[in-house]
């Protein structure tokens, strides 16, 4: 058994703070030195921590493994370990022990040591038992890169770094990669898509170093960078179209999946793209573009289901958040600590709880009851493209100008102003003579004529008023209904809420000389405002004054209200039949409220009648305010008084009508434009929640401390800036602070992996003590300094790992490497993997022609098989493919339904992103195989693809046959190749040559249409091949 | 073999039998194990016969089960019509549920309504030699197989809401990402098919219930490889989804095109040595292959008409029924894992007719499947299992239940249980499960034990824990169910 100890490279935490203080060690491959952090925490953390580790709930033997002084004894007390002594050791002896019931681990946790793992220990407790604080945690070193021999390697300070651990490990680099290998492999890892056939042979033609950098220069500047590069983001933060619980609803989000896209295209640097994602609202005057990133912060999961209990949920969204933000950024599990102490790592229950209150700003909901219909989740904002805002600016200014004309006084309009108001009705108020309230209140007559109701409040009342008779010519009554200071609401009912309900409305004429009272017919009831909510029983659909004279025959409780309009003044008008005698005599009016819900009463009315020519609308009265300008004298207005006056005379002029259609146009259209704009979640702040410490992440449990912000204490926080509250701001600082290692380590790690295939590190989602010891730790920590150092340059890191030697190498594995490095932990060569998800689908779609290359939009629904969803509900629904351009985008863009996520990126592996994803895994399944075989989309990329050979590929088969291999494989065609696809090229043509219904069955898959010209037969055996290139190894793998 | 199976997902594999011995032997400092290696071995070299192994070599205890049949009625069965019998419910029909029973806890719908009683629906009775107590909706399970069920009547769980309820019941987490129990057990154990997926998952839809949706998260891998997913099979439209070859392509054409695919990738293997390219053939080949056994799988013409009878169901009508007779079939081909959803069970309002109604679409189908295992010899070594992801509230919820957590029932028949048997109990009102409680986890651990499996030794590395299906709460087997 051989252990690999001496790995000179694998200095460890090196105490220099600055690039030059320290040269690394000269390798010393003799000396069996163990080191605490790369050999022995590791055994400590997956053996023993859990109970005897952070988790004081499960500390057994009150013993620590985890610190310094549990493992070499505070001052005066001994520890678990006697430096220099294993033998006087009691880890030791413990772990050596034969006896069941002292040997460590025991038996029953199942996880014991082996003997190299025991032996292991012995030697460091040997070599002086030194500790190391757990790596990840410790500053980020900048280590000077060590000197290597090879002139080629010797250029670029990673590959110093990569070298000196290939030929520590007794390995030897790889050659470069073959130039069109090379320009495929920076072409996906750089854009996600494949070169163009141009650039492939720019670059094989010339592959000087100049040429790379510019190839890689290019491909940065290339808009398809920032989508490569959201693939990766968007799994971090859990980016999707549905809200995930429950009824998996819609949720509009994608201009934050497009700031992220713009964001990385423009290089924004990684400390503002955080701080903009996790407290864009708390910038100073937000922009819009902040504000879209601040909905990171609400990308989480969310529940419209009615059972749903909101305090649950809560806990739930804000606790998923901690998750979240400690995933994405820190590459840390903060997660276990919702229910306990970590086991591994010292985060405890209660920096969680702090963590999440930075979050109980965010106004959310438990419960979006409702949203499942409206689609409106919380507080979302509309984001217009640039050529929605142009549309705005424009309509804007139209609106502006029309507007302008229509307020601009001239003396033509004042002089049919004049004519205006001499023709206008005038209304006699009817004053009372006698007043009666059926149910006790008090009626008082007020100077203007009106009367005012007070005193008891009854259920149900009818008012009675005598008033003398108007002149005969009279052809309407008018009801005001008026607000009043007394009323609830203001009035003008004396309703709770301000409503009244005249339920009828009866008018006699007590005639002078005594005779019968004589009932007068009023006829044609019209209202300025009509009630229409709380109307689905109403017979009449809304609160409609025609039910105050139907002689209740819907039923006596029915009739005119205006709730919507409470506080405002409001008039019924009613017309008097004609032929009905009025005079000599009085008018006996009742108006009745019967309305059982309670209180329905007139507050303050006032009664008038008008001799002015039928018809008699209500809809003709001037508004309020402007009737009471007219009631004063011409002279007698003050000049505020005029200028209202003439500019409601504007807004009704006749004169000025073609300029008012033309405003109700740009309105139209205006509001059309809206809402055709995109909304999308955004962060609102609002007063702090209580945050309390859930034991055992119980929500229900009240009885745990009340916690405020706090950065977490074992990664130095930054001191508290005053006794103000800490905000997502201060941890969004925090998190790109200079001062915490974590963040930019994570990030670089993961960075690592799309260039290579796998961290230097290789658990992405947790650099704590179960995570692994990196491969290149001085190297990692370098370019984790340089990425801050450079202002977290993303492009700039990029290209800095690109350029390198080692980036460069071939990823054919010789048989040693293979043999003595499996993994290429060693980096003595590049990676070979299989395309993410998306990339799987655009790599298709370029290499067939069918890409539609437009950057951001909403998101996009190609073919998917039919009753996918049908186990959705509230409400059921079925994917509808999109049409055009939209079955052709870039898999990005693929509408993202968190349950049923489309199958196509479902079987290579894209995750629901419903929690944080820092690492997808890779597999290789049969279902991946029949949707490269059988998808309509990949069906309808291969007849593209065929189509372009036909059209573009050369004259005979032979040319057709490499023009394809160029084209989806970037390099010449094999003869053995060629001869297989021509063998079913000819099989095909035979069997489709005969079976012309085959051949109109395949050509009429997808919506791309079969050009007239081409022999369809022939089309369809060419199919089979391009089938064939787009299911081969090759096509879908990055090498 | 006392060391957890840890895997690192995103390994690359191992390009040779010796470089794998090699990693082996200088993984000092890692998670190295047996168990390790063999899974790489698999990813590596999937046409080998190792392929079908799973990862637990040997396994920990002698197996009594070797696949699950789990029949899941989907929106929350209420135990008190069905299996648990509550007389002093029926008594305090419409008075108010003592405050001693709900105070503190957790309700969903009913929040802040008055909280009645409401009496069992359906009248109990005895059945079979051992006299288990089973309402009259269900005559067929009743009569014919209330001998071969071990009821448990002291589940409990720890979400009210279905969609965290099911990911509970389904991967021992309400928090999303975890594997559920199939792609556990078929990384676990492996598969003993090569012609059908390792876990297979149907859903019915029933009539009577809110159909309340099911996410394919109840099925998803989590953080295990995708090639450990259930996979759908489904009664209409493509059986599985892609399986059906393009229109105008034939079988043979089919076969010419990944016969060619096939050269054409050994061509790329033999230049490049990439182990992966392997995988991807033998991948391509299975992918063939299901598209002949799928569709034959789901063509049941051939069975007797005595069977067909027996099940009672039209083929191709997407019935539960059907897919019982499927899952028979999916049971003698290989499958590990396979899972029944009916999504019919959410019972808010009229229970009375309407669970009668869901139990009527779930009655013979599931007695039959159980007939027709025994009378194969297959329910021996098949756990059947019968539940919902909770129970239903004794309180009314105007004339039907609400969602509840604190106790419900499960009912398992075959691969060692005891039949005949029944464990645990609720409280005299059915709210809450009082004796012999048996956690979700509990359930888990207990059929794994019966699987050959010990659930604190089956973990995977995720996110630097040992993630396990049964949680970093203890989980205790259950052996008074065990035979």
């Amino acid at each position: 058994m051989t252990l690999r100890l001496s790995r000179a490279i694998g200095l460890g935490i090196l105490a220099a703070l600055s690039t030059s203080a320290l040269a690394a060690e000269a390798p010393d491959a003799g000396r069996s030195q163990v080191e605490f952090n790369r050999d022995i925490r590791p055994l400590l953390s997956d053996r023993c921590f859990a109970c005897h580790g952070p988790d004081k709930n499960t500390r057994e033997a009150d013993l620590r493994l985890d610190t310094e002084d549990g493992l070499r004894g505070e001052a005066g007390e001994g520890g678990a370990v006697t430096p220099g002594r294993p033998d006087d050791s009691e880890l030791i002896r413990r772990i050596e022990s034969d006896d069941p019931d002292e040997r460590m681990p025991p038996p029953a946790f199942g996880k014991d040591l082996t003997p190299e793992e025991r032996g292991l220990l012995r030697r460091w407790v040997e070599q002086g038992a030194e500790w190391q604080g757990h790596w990840a945690f410790q500053p980020i070193q900048r280590a000077r890169p060590p000197e290597v021999s090879d002139a080629d390697w010797s250029r670029h300070p990673i590959d110093r770094f990569v070298l000196a651990a290939i030929e520590q490990e007794g390995l030897r680099p790889s050659q470069l990669a073959d130039p069109r290998t090379l320009v495929r492999r920076l072409s996906f890892d750089l854009t996600g898509l494949p070169p163009a056939p141009d650039v492939v042979e720019r670059f094989a033609s010339d592959p000087s170093e100049a040429a790379y950098e510019r190839l890689v220069d290019e491909l940065l500047a290339s808009p398809h960078y920032g989508e490569r590069m959201a693939m990766w983001w968007l799994d971090l933060v859990r980016y999707a179209d549905s809200v995930g619980y429950h009824g998996d609803q819609y949720v509009s989000v994608s201009p934050y999946r497009d700031y992220v896209i713009r964001a990385f295209n423009r290089n924004m640097p990684f400390d503002e793209f955080t701080i903009e994602q996790l407290a864009g609202d708390l910038l100073p005057e937000p922009t819009l573009e902040q504000r879209v990133a601040s909905g990171y912060n609400r990308l989480g999961m969310m529940s419209a289901e009615g059972g749903v209990q909101p305090k649950e949920y809560l806990s739930k969204y804000i606790a998923e958040r901690v998750r979240n933000v400690s995933g994405a950024w820190l590459g840390v599990t903060l997660g276990c600590c919702e229910c306990h102490d970590h086991k591994f790592d010292p985060f405890t229950a209660k920096d969680f709880y702090q963590f999440e209150a930075f979050f109980a700003d965010i106004q959310e909901q438990g419960l979006y009851g409702g949203s499942d219909v409206t689609g409106r989740w919380g507080t979302m904002l509309p984001v217009p493209t640039a050529e929605q805002s142009r549309q705005q600016r424009e309509l804007n200014e139209q609106m502006a100008a029309v507007q302008a004309l229509l307020e601009t006084p001239t003396e033509a309009l004042a002089r049919e102003q004049v004519a205006w108001e001499s023709g206008l009705r005038e209304w006699a108020v009817l004053r009372p003579e006698a007043l009666e309230s059926s149910g006790g209140a008090t009626l008082t007559l007020l100077e203007d004529g009106s009367i005012l109701a007070s005193g008891d409040s009854p259920a149900t009342d009818t008012y009675t008023l005598v008033v003398s008779a108007p002149s005969a010519a009279a052809t309407a009554l008018r009801l005001e209904a008026l607000p009043d200071d007394s009323l609830p609401q203001k009035g003008p009912g004396r309703a709770g809420n301000g409503n009244f309900v005249l339920s009828e409305l009866e008018v006699d004429w007590l005639p002078a000389d005594g005779g019968e009272p004589q009932r007068i017919a009023l006829e044609n009831a019209t209202a300025t405002y009509e009630q229409t909510g709380a109307a689905d029983a109403n017979p009449y659909k809304k609160w409609a004054v025609a039910a105050a004279i139907d002689g209740d025959a819907q039923g006596p409780t029915w009739g005119w209200a205006v709730m919507e309009q409470v506080g405002r003044p409001n008039s019924a008008i009613f017309e008097i039949a004609a032929g009905t005698p009025l005079e000599p005599g009085q008018l006996r009016i009742v108006l009745k409220q019967n309305l059982d819900n309670p209180q329905h009463t007139l507050g303050r009315f006032r009664l008038s009648t008008t001799s002015a020519a039928k018809p008699v609308r209500a809809g003709d009265l001037p508004p309020a305010d402007i009737e009471a300008i007219l009631r004063v004298a011409g002279e007698a207005r003050t000049e505020a008084q005029r200028n209202q006056l003439a500019a409601h005379y504007r807004s009704i002029a006749p004169s000025l009508l073609p300029q008012r259609q033309e405003l109700a146009r740009l309105e139209a259209r205006k509001k059309a434009l809206d809402a055709a704009i995109t909304l999308t979640v955004v962060t609102e702040r609002t007063e702090p929640r209580m945050i309390r410490v859930l034991k055992r992440g119980n929500w229900m449990d009240e009885t745990g401390d009340v916690v405020e912000p706090a950065i977490p204490e074992w990664l130095g926080a930054d001191p508290v800036p005053g006794d103000r509250r800490l905000t997502r701001l201060d941890l969004a600082q925090w998190i790109v602070s200079p001062r915490n290692p974590l963040t930019a380590r994570a990030t670089v790690n993961r960075l690592w992996k799309l260039l290579f295939g796998a961290g230097l590190s290789p658990k992405l989602d947790d650099l704590g003590a179960q995570g692994e010891w990196p491969s290149h730790p001085e190297l990692l920590d370098a370019l984790a300094a340089e990425f801050m150092d450079s202002g977290w340059d993303f492009k700039r890191l990029m290209k800095r790992i690109v350029m390198s030697r080692a980036y460069r190498q071939s990823s054919l594995a010789a048989a040693e490497q293979s043999e003595a490095d499996p993994y290429n932990r060693w980096l003595s060569r590049q990676g070979r993997w299989r395309l993410e998800a998306e990339m799987v689908r655009d790599n298709a779609l370029q290499v067939s022609g069918l890409m539609a290359p437009m950057v951001g939009g909403k998101s996009v629904h190609p073919y998917q098989p039919r009753g996918y969803w049908s186990y959705l509900n509230f409400p059921m629904r079925e994917w509808q493919n999109g049409q055009g351009n939209e079955l052709y985008r870039r898999g990005v863009y693929t509408h993202w339904q968190r349950q049923y996520l489309h199958p196509a990126l479902l079987a290579f592996d894209a995750p629901g992103r419903e929690e944080c994803t820092a690492d997808r895994p890779r597999s290789n399944t049969p279902l991946q195989a029949l949707v490269l075989l059988n998808d309509p989309s990949y069906v309808e990329a291969a007849r593209a693809f065929a189509q372009r050979a036909l059209e573009l590929g050369g004259d005979s088969d032979d040319a057709r046959l490499a023009w394809l291999i160029r084209e989806a494989l970037a390099r010449e065609p094999r003869p053995e190749e060629t001869a297989v696809l021509l063998d079913l090229l000819n099989r095909h043509r035979q069997e489709y040559g005969g079976d012309s219904a085959a051949v109109d069955a395949l050509l009429k898959i997808g919506d791309l249409p079969v050009p007239a010209a081409l022999h369809r037969a022939d089309l369809a055996a060419w199919i089979s091949v391009t089938r064939a290139i787009l299911n081969l190894h090759e096509t879908i793998t990055r090498n | 073999m006392h060391n957890p199976i840890s895997i690192a997902t995103s390994l690359p594999p191992l390009p040779s039998p010796i470089a794998r011995r090699t990693f082996l032997r200088r993984s000092g400092v890692s998670v190295g194990s047996m168990a390790l290696g063999s899974l790489l071995a698999r990813d590596a070299r999937a046409q080998d016969a190792s392929d079908l192994k799973g990862v637990i070599q040997p396994l920990h205890f002698a197996p009594r089960a070797k696949r699950v049949i789990w029949l899941y009625m989907a929106g929350g069965m209420s135990h008190l019509d069905t299996f648990d019998h509550k007389p002093k419910l029926a008594e305090l029909d419409g008075q108010p549920m003592p405050e001693s029973f709900t105070k503190g806890q957790q309700i969903a719908q009913l929040q802040g309504a008055k909280l009645n009683c409401f009496a069992p629906q359906h009248p109990f009775q005895q059945w079979g030699a051992s006299g288990q107590e089973i309402s009259a909706i269900w005559p067929e399970l009743a009569s014919r197989c209330a001998d071969d069920m071990c009821i448990v009547r002291s589940l409990f769980t720890e979400a009210i809401n279905h969609d965290p309820a099911h990911t509970f019941m389904n991967t021992g987490s309400m928090i999303s990402g975890r594997p559920a129990m199939g792609s556990w057990l078929l990384y676990g154990l492996g598969a003993d098919t090569q012609e059908l997926p390792g876990f297979v998952v149907m859903v019915s839809t029933g009539n009577y219930g809110q159909k309340q949706p099911i996410a394919a998260r109840q099925w998803h891998s989590g953080f295990l490889p995708s090639r450990f997913q259930g996979v759908e099979f489904r009664s209409t439209g493509d059986p599985v989804l892609y399986v059906r070859r393009p229109g105008g392509v034939d079988e043979g054409r089919q076969r010419d095109v990944v016969e060619a695919v096939a050269a054409l990738n050994r061509l790329e293997e033999a230049e490049t040595a990439d182990p992966e390219i392997a995988t991807r053939i033998s991948q391509y080949e299975m992918a063939f292959r299901m598209q002949t056994s799928v569709p034959e799988l789901m063509d049941v013409r051939n069975e007797p008409q005595h069977i067909l009878d027996l099940y009672g169901s039209q083929p191709g009508d997407g019935s539960f029924a059907s897919n019982c007779l499927l899952a028979r079939r999916l049971a003698e081909r290989g499958v590990r894992f396979i899972q029944l959803y009916h999504r019919d069970w959410d019972h808010h309002g009229a229970i009375k007719d309407h669970i009668a109604g869901s139990a009527a679409e779930v009655d013979r189908g599931a007695a039959a499947l159980i007939t027709d295992l025994k009378q194969r010899g297959m329910l021996d070594d098949t756990i059947v299992v019968f539940g919902s992801e909770f129970g239903r509230t004794p309180m009314a919820q105007g004339n039907g239940r609400d969602h509840h957590l604190a106790g419900f029932t499960m009912w398992l028949a075959g691969g060692g249980f005891k039949p005949g048997f029944n464990y645990g109990a609720t409280d005299e009102l059915g709210y809450h499960a009082v004796e012999n409680r048996v956690s979700v986890h509990d359930l888990h651990a207990t059929m794994l034990h019966q699987l050959g499996i010990d659930h604190m030794k089956f973990s995977v590395k995720f996110q630097g824990l040992d993630s396990r299906l049964t949680g970093v709460e203890p989980a205790r087997i259950v052996t008074d169910l065990l035979v």
